[in-house]
């Protein structure tokens, strides 16, 4: 049996790049994703949303659209549970508005019909009377004293007084005296930055089919990063018992956070009730965007000093953060993540959430941390700059390691920032020469990671086959990786296993797929499953050969007598045991319920060329280099897709993609063609280093890689189109307009 | 409003179907026909995960009528292997791991088999912008690029 | 007695100290020994907390064992993408 510590060397099927089991589905067009789902009977929705970006809604009037042929269902707020709080209040709220529609596109109300066309026909014959309220999108000025209040009484006794009603929470931290840090430094740099918001831009629109008979009992089919919180709060919104609705997930079409929330479900749920159909809800692109959870925009200013010598002295920044129209957005993660990958004894962070009338943010991989980054190393970068230092040295000099006091408190355990930064130094991308009007850029990035409760099941058949359950919905190929982990305990082929995501019926509460925990959490629940099974395998070997258990082992998936009383016995295979299990005791399911709690933080260090056009302001990515702490990659080939995949997405942010708003508060880019993700002629290859500093917290050392990948992006392109440019960029996205700017004001003086 | 007769041909299949003027091509084959491998990521050509051939030429399906598909002949996802035999982007995608939420796969799959009919030696920037037209959120293109310039090199050497 | 390091935004909630020191001998008696001495800091504990012993950060096990020798810090609960 493999050892019960950390086990990081000797891996037979861990570390190998076998095919993803979903791989044929997926290119053949057979895997079902949320809108490819039917029902006998089943009808369609559309949701009925504000034109508004505050209003009061005076009076709704469906009658129209109850008599339009085909129509079966209405709802409105007065369809969903009363008498919620906290967050579950929140969650309704924002999936159907109550008596004020808070941001433009938020749901007012939802009919269904026998077709698609009739439920669309029919959502414009809802008339919704509004009156128009004052609005605020833009985060400094939902704080300044004339800013309308989005809701009165939504602070927390966190936030200090004086500050407008906006301001619903705050967040202080750090430790020494930045004061007396400051006095020491030979350069202190204080500069002010801005994000907008931006959108995870999954190319699968929110969908789902749902089905909730008067007996309260009721099915759910969707495409969400967790399926029992869908299960969860689903309930608690159409006020009904947890257990008695089922949640199937489906194949996700891309989440990165953004279906970590529930919208629409509850709404399917609540059509469904009232018409006694199923009823399946589609959401457009535009309601995507304009309707969904984006990233928090924000406005920062940091403050650093250095020494001549490149040393960090001390450290501060105040990061505000703007969530939409209810409370949540991540500043305490921008705050605690600004300065941890820097060992700093003058430390101070302080984060505010801020309402506006913008849909409810959600979480995009590291949620709160990459906006961090951007304005903390674009000043590392200046001052670099600005005392010829060296910005890999300088990041050297001050990086984080095991022992570290981190900015956010406690000590660091083992991690893996500076093993990135020195093979950042060794790549040869660090040295290659520029062309004419391109600069490099790097930057270092931090993110978490995280555990959670996690539940898995992993029963044989009689042939020596494995079908692992998992509650984790796969979103970047943990199917695999769950194989490859159970196959390394069991000895068998990863090709004999079959790993599927189970419904909410078949396994105990499952967190959602978020923080990068799936590898690491639903990984480790998978290894313990497998050893679960193990021992049982072990014992009806034991019991065949009338020897203690202890006196079996297992090795190369046989339990093999083992110590000098045990006998001679030949192998039994695992094939072997199960053919028989049903007459020696039974199905032999291994399984394992925790919550694990040591998931390792994770760093990475990028580097990146830009070219920038001064004529036209455009700026193209030449050269990109990922390196990243992964920990241990169980699929390295898996872990190359998520670097790569935060870069682009963090390309895309720091380049293009942007929210913006007109001065009616309304969206004004809500597609696809103004809303611009990366395609394929915008991007380089991305290259990429795996390192791998185990955790202690995974049997096989794992760390999440998803989220950390995004971190340094931002700030890496911002350092090497300002120094491209010969201007420092302090706004995000640095499109061709705000480079001109930059260029233009500089050119002023 | 009344329905429109249409008669077509889908991965050489001849089918019927009635649709409502206002369906879209996409529309018809996924609500109509159950051929889900298409997607609509965007509804307005964007996005590119519903392509397919009409008459052997690329479109985004969610911008065609279904009326329009009539005495056409459309090719999709569905029609790409033959038998159990997976076409080798197929084969090359699965391999390459050129997927992660497999949503845009479909559409990509198909534009680049029309790419490569029309070009089977592509240089990457032409693969690059030929897919310019395919959002792929996951994956940074890296991969795919990787596993259609693969494919063509072994498409060119089985020739 | 075990001493909690909290985020300095929680002062407003402790009279001002951002070090406190509770009986307790794991992280459910942690928190509940943290809001019965100050119950201000009960809508924080229930909105969610994690709890840092020697660096490494439990999430959400409230049976976790903690003891004098332990660095102890409290900081929010993670959400991820």
């Amino acid at each position: 049996m493999a050892p019960d510590g950390n086990m990081t060397n000797g891996f037979k099927v861990v570390g190998t790049r076998p095919k993803r089991p979903d791989g044929v589905d997926k290119v053949t067009g057979r895997a079902k994703f949320g809108a490819d789902a039917a029902a006998p009977g089943m009808l369609h929705a559309s949701i009925v949303r504000s034109p508004h970006a505050h209003a009061k809604i005076l009076k709704i009037d469906t009658s129209k659209a109850e008599a339009l042929k085909g129509v079966k269902a209405v709802v409105t707020r007065a369809d969903f549970a009363e008498g919620l709080t906290g967050e579950n209040w929140n969650i309704l709220e924002n999936v159907m508005a109550g008596d004020t529609a808070l941001y433009d596109g938020h749901a007012v109300a939802a009919v269904a019909a026998t077709t698609a066309l009739a439920a669309r026909d029919a959502a414009k014959l809802i008339e919704v009377e509004y009156e128009p309220l004052p609005h605020v999108t833009d985060v400094d000025k939902a704080m300044a004293a004339d800013a309308p209040v989005i809701r009165a009484g939504a602070a927390d006794k966190s936030v200090p007084e004086g500050m407008h009603p906006n301001v619903v929470r705050y967040h202080e931290s750090g430790h020494g005296d930045v004061d007396k840090g400051f006095a020491e430094a030979d350069l202190v740099i204080e500069e002010s930055f801005k994000t907008e918001a931006t959108h995870q831009g999954y190319i699968e629109p929110h969908a789902c089919l749902a089905q909730l008979g008067p007996d309260g009992k009721g099915e759910v089919w969707c495409c969400t990063q967790g399926h029992f919180n869908v299960q969860k709060v689903c309930a608690a919104l159409v006020g009904t018992e947890t257990s008695q609705l089922r949640v199937t997930p489906s194949e996700i079409g891309g989440g990165f956070g953004g279906k970590t929330v529930v919208f629409i479900e509850p709404v399917a749920l609540a059509l469904s009730r009232k018409a006694n159909r199923p009823v399946k809800l589609v959401m457009s692109r535009s309601e995507v965007f304009r309707a969904t959870g984006p990233t928090a925009s924000t406005s920062m200013d940091i403050k650093i000093g250095m020494t001549r010598e490149g040393k960090i002295t001390a450290a501060q920044g105040v990061f505000r953060l703007q969530g939409g129209a209810f409370p949540g957005a991540p500043m305490e993660f921008t705050a605690m993540c600004a300065f941890a990958p820097y060992a700093l004894e003058n430390v101070h962070q302080i984060g505010y959430d801020v309402m506006s009338n913008r849909p409810k943010q959600a979480a995009y991989r590291a949620p709160g941390s990459p906006m961090a980054a951007f304005a903390v190393e674009s000043v590392i970068d200046e001052l670099c700059n600005k005392l010829d230092l060296d910005p890999i040295e300088v990041r050297l000099k001050n990086a984080s390691k095991e022992g570290t006091k981190a900015s956010y408190g406690p000590k660091f355990e083992r991690i893996g920032l500076v093993e990135t930064l020195e093979a950042a130094r060794a790549h040869p991308h660090l040295t290659a020469p520029l062309a004419e009007g391109q600069g490099r850029g790097i930057s270092c990035g931090f993110w978490f990671n995280h555990g959670g409760e996690t539940a898995v099941s992993l029963a044989l058949s009689e042939d020596g086959t494995v079908a692992i359950s998992v509650g984790t919905p796969d979103i970047g190929g943990s199917r695999a990786s769950m194989g490859q982990m159970a196959a390394e305990e069991l000895g068998i082929p990863y090709e004999n296993i079959r790993t599927t995501v189970a419904d909410t019926a078949t396994l105990g509460y499952n967190e959602i797929s978020h923080g990068s925990r799936v590898t690491y959490a639903s990984g480790l629940a998978t290894i313990k499953a497998a050893r679960d099974a193990v021992k049982k395998l072990c014992a009806r070997a034991a019991a065949k050969w009338g020897i203690d258990e202890e006196a079996v082992v297992w090795e190369d998936g046989c339990a093999k007598p083992s110590g000098p009383n045990a006998g001679e016995f030949e192998p039994l295979p695992l094939a072997k045991i199960a053919r028989s299990m049903g007459r020696t005791g039974g199905p032999i399911v291994g399984h394992y319920e925790a919550t694990p709690e040591g998931a390792g933080v994770s760093f990475a260090t990028h580097i990146v060329d830009a070219e920038v056009d001064k004529e036209t302001g455009q700026t193209k990515v030449v050269r990109y280099t990922v390196v990243q702490d992964a920990g241990k990659a169980i699929h390295p080939t898996y872990v190359e897709g998520q670097f790569q995949g935060g870069a682009a997405q963090g390309i895309g942010w720091a380049l293009n993609e942007e929210y913006i708003y007109g001065e009616d508060g309304r969206l004004q880019n809500s597609g696809f063609l103004d809303y611009r993700i990366p395609v394929a002629s915008d991007l380089p290859m991305i290259d990429t280093v795996i390192v791998e500093v185990p955790n202690p917290g995974h049997p096989y050392g794992v760390r999440g890689v998803g989220e950390t990948s995004i971190c340094p992006p931002l700030a890496a392109i911002a350092n090497a189109v300002s120094n491209a440019a010969g201007v420092r960029l302090t706004e995000l996205p640095m499109s061709p307009p705000r480079i001109l700017k930059a260029l233009n004001d500089q050119a002023n003086g | 409003m009344s329905m429109i007769h249409v008669t077509t041909t889908v991965n050489g299949d001849e089918v019927e179907f009635l649709c409502d003027p206002r369906e879209t091509l996409l529309d018809v084959l996924r609500d109509r026909l159950a051929l889900t491998g298409a997607k609509e990521g965007c509804g307005t050509g964007d996005c590119g995960a519903c392509s397919v051939t009409v008459d052997d030429r690329l479109v985004c399906s969610c911008l065609m009528l279904g009326a329009e598909a009539e005495g056409k002949s459309i090719g999709t996802i569905e029609g790409m292997a033959n038998g159990e035999e997976l076409h080798p982007l197929q084969e090359k995608f699965i391999e390459y791991a050129a997927l992660q939420c497999g949503v845009c796969t479909p559409g990509v799959l198909v534009a680049t088999e029309a790419l490569l009919k029309k070009n089977p030696d592509p240089t990457e920037t032409e693969v690059r912008y030929w897919l310019a037209g395919n959002l792929c959120r996951c994956t940074g293109y890296d991969k795919i690029i990787r596993a259609v310039l693969d494919t063509a090199a072994d498409l060119r050497k089985a020739s | 007695m075990v001493e909690v390091n909290l985020w300095s935004g929680l002062k407003a909630y402790t009279g001002g100290a951002d070090k406190v020191e509770v009986e307790a001998r794991n992280v459910g008696e942690l928190l509940r020994g943290l809001v019965r001495a100050y119950p201000d800091l009960e809508p924080t504990i229930e909105a969610g907390v994690s709890v840092a012993v020697d660096g490494r950060i439990i999430a959400s096990s409230l049976t976790e064992p903690v003891s004098s020798e332990n660095e102890i810090y409290l900081i929010q609960r993670l959400k991820g993408g």
